[in-house]
């Protein structure tokens, strides 16, 4: 099982031709994930260590029968690669591209709602389901399989938490990077969702850091909706107070956004806070033995 | 990147959108001048990247083109809230029959626009949303749709009647602001229904997303005009993602989150991070070489801490940097690392290598956050 991704994933990457594209197209299909096409406009016909490019997505769908997209394209052209993935009818996108305009990703969620299609990302490192498919740039020798699901807001975070579960033996189901930024796709609650319906995950990691309301909105969530036990961790504890967005930011979430009312509508919901990584990791421990 | 307001009303005015007759001026001679040109009854308003004015002594009335120009002479000298201030807004006066509020902002949780009007304006809104939240209706965009008419008529609908039609095109301006400019935030608190019946916007508030500059080419060459700290500006030059904060441990990592929870882990070990510097994904020898510098031209800087977990970063690039910035500085601080990751092995075996004197070796994120805490308190 795991979540989202796994042995039949079969993945289109969107800007192959580029260094990081090519870099880590490789380094997925290394790790045992169908890599089965790349696109790149104007570029149809090369190939990418035997990964045959395409012109467009819709192209390397009907020869390769690709499920999934794997974005690296720049910024700019970035929400036109989401549209066309998703025109194209891919079950699941992910986008590692970071600075993605505001605007660019708002016109995204709209066009997606409703269309059944998985976004990951934008700003994420992708998502891994160890020993079964990796997409995305987390270095996969980091995990290991077991049966903790991972979701995650920041990155190298996610690195160094997973690489303290690895170190104590205790494996994983699938890791998601959702991304930081404040416009993304599936976020918490979508992947508590996943993982709470997952035979193949006995609990969830959580981590989150400063700003807007996710980690709020997921302890509801939690509340009602999972009965699987969930450890946090939360970031920015010390940060420097995030710029609010005038006023109209506080209203609109009617909470301050701090690691602390994070961390306490957490804890109100059963959730099991770590002050640490390395604590997360103890207290994961603990809840699975 | 928050505008100033006469930054914001220049947008504003490039939409239609009705405002007081106005200058800014940078000297008190400049205010009194403007003040003579738009007839001596005028706002003097300070222009920072920070709210708050009205209550904080930013925002004077006066009556004369002398009172101009005391008014703006005090906002010079005082600064305000502790920022420097070179400009100010001097603005016509003008004859209000009612205030309210608008603003339109990213939502994030909807993962779009959320627009919102107040009957009650010119006051604190937050006050307004906890007391008294049936005088502010609000409407999420479809940022696909956009505004369209219907909204900003649903959305002016609780306002008396002879403003309404002002406040539905000001609200459509706004989004067209909103949209034209790659703003998270347009808000106007107040715009007002004057006595003649015109609805104009006093106020100007807008916030550009940084990661749309590059295709806002008029609004990214405002940046010039903000003031920035200058260990600030040459971290902004490299590329480097740097704050400043009030701490004795510089801090670099790979990632916002890593970083943050170092700086956590540092309070946690008892002392306090000196900055928050990210060098983002992918650091090469040179960023990192720069990075160093940065933070070692920090006065206040007592220890350093490199925390990296290599993704796209490599541990060897890391170490190359990191020994690359100290045979052109020499610090009188050590430097604890702490190298996990892609290449990270053969990074520290570089360290291992040089062995570099100022250079102390962590095993794990905890410790290298223990250590570097004993050694700004004076530790060894």
């Amino acid at each position: 099982m795991a979540i989202l991704v796994d042995e039949g994933t079969k993945l289109v990457v969107a800007g192959i031709t580029g260094s990081e594209g090519t870099f880590h197209a490789l380094r997925n299909r290394a790790y045992g994930t169908q890599v089965v096409a790349g696109v790149t406009p104007g570029k149809r016909g090369q190939d990418v260590d035997g990964i045959p490019v395409f012109d467009t997505v819709a192209d390397a769908v009907e020869q390769t029968e690709a499920n999934a997209s794997l974005i690296f394209v720049p910024a700019r052209f970035a929400a036109e690669a989401i549209y066309e993935a998703a025109d194209a009818n891919l079950g699941l996108i992910v986008s590692i591209t970071e600075g993605i305009p505001v605007r660019d990703m708002a016109q995204v969620n709209a066009y997606l709602r409703g269309r059944g299609t998985v976004l990951v990302g934008p700003n994420c490192p992708g998502l891994i389901s160890p020993g079964r498919c990796n997409v995305g740039i987390i270095p996969g020798e980091i995990c290991s399989p077991g049966r903790v699901g991972l979701v995650s807001r920041s990155g190298t975070l996610t690195y160094q938490i997973v690489h303290e579960l690895t170190q104590r033996g205790i494996g994983q189901s699938t890791c998601v990077g959702m991304g930081g930024d404040p416009v993304h796709g599936i976020g918490f609650i979508g992947t508590l969702e996943r993982f709470e319906a997952d035979p193949e995950t006995d609990l969830v990691v959580m981590i989150g850091e400063i700003g807007g309301a996710d980690e709020e909105e997921a302890a509801a969530f939690i509340r009602d909706h999972v009965s699987k036990p969930v450890v946090a961790y939360i970031a920015g504890f010390t940060a420097p107070p995030g710029k609010r967005m005038g006023h109209a930011g506080a209203i609109i979430t009617g909470s301050s956004g701090t690691a602390q009312a994070k961390t306490e509508a957490l804890e109100a919901a059963g959730v099991r806070v770590g002050r640490t990584p390395t604590e997360v990791a103890e207290l994961a421990q603990a809840a699975l033995s | 990147m928050d505008l100033y307001e006469h930054q914001g009303k220049d947008l504003f005015a490039q939409h239609g959108i009705a405002l007081p007759e106005r200058g800014v001026a940078t000297s008190p001679e400049e205010a009194a001048d403007a003040a003579e040109r738009l007839g001596g009854h005028v706002a003097v308003k300070v222009q920072v990247q920070a709210g708050g004015r009205g209550k904080g002594g930013g925002v004077a009335l006066v009556h004369s083109p002398q009172e101009a120009a005391d008014a703006a002479r005090r906002m010079f000298d005082e600064g305000f809230k502790g920022t420097t201030v070179t400009r100010v807004l001097v603005e016509r006066l003008v004859d209000i029959a009612a205030q309210f509020y608008a603003a339109i902002s990213l939502d994030r949780s909807a993962g779009t626009y959320l627009a919102m009007v107040s009957n009650a304006g010119g006051v604190d809104i937050e006050e307004v949303a906890r007391t008294e939240p049936s005088a502010i209706r609000r409407l999420h965009v479809d940022a696909m749709l956009g505004l369209r008419e219907y909204h900003a008529r649903r959305l002016s609908g609780h306002l008396p009647a002879e403003a309404r039609a002002g406040a539905a095109e000001l609200l459509r301006s706004m989004y067209e602001v909103l949209t034209s400019a790659d703003a998270t935030l347009v808000e106007v608190n107040p715009f007002v229904l004057l006595t003649d019946g015109t609805v104009m916007a006093l106020d100007a508030k807008v916030t550009i997303d940084d990661n749309a500059l590059f295709r806002q080419p008029d609004v990214a060459a405002l940046r010039d005009s903000f003031p920035i700290d200058p260990i600030e500006k040459r971290a902004k030059d490299a590329g480097l993602q740097y704050v400043k904060l009030d701490g004795e441990v510089g801090i670099i990592g790979n990632g916002a989150g890593l970083v943050m929870s170092t700086l956590d882990l540092v309070a946690q070990a008892g002392a306090n991070a000196a900055n928050f510097l990210d060098v983002g994904g992918g650091a090469s020898a040179e960023v990192m070489a720069t990075s160093l510098e940065v933070i070692l031209s920090d006065p206040d800087v007592k220890s350093v801490l490199i925390n990296i977990f290599g993704g796209i970063t490599r541990g060897d690039l890391v170490a190359e940097g990191i020994l690359g910035a100290l045979s052109r500085v020499s610090p009188e601080v050590p430097i604890v690392v702490r190298l996990d990751g892609t290449n990270a092995e053969e990074g520290r075996r570089l360290l291992a290598e040089a062995n570099h004197p100022g250079v102390v070796p962590a095993g794990t994120m905890l410790e290298a956050a223990s250590r570097a805490a004993e050694l700004a308190h004076g530790g060894s």
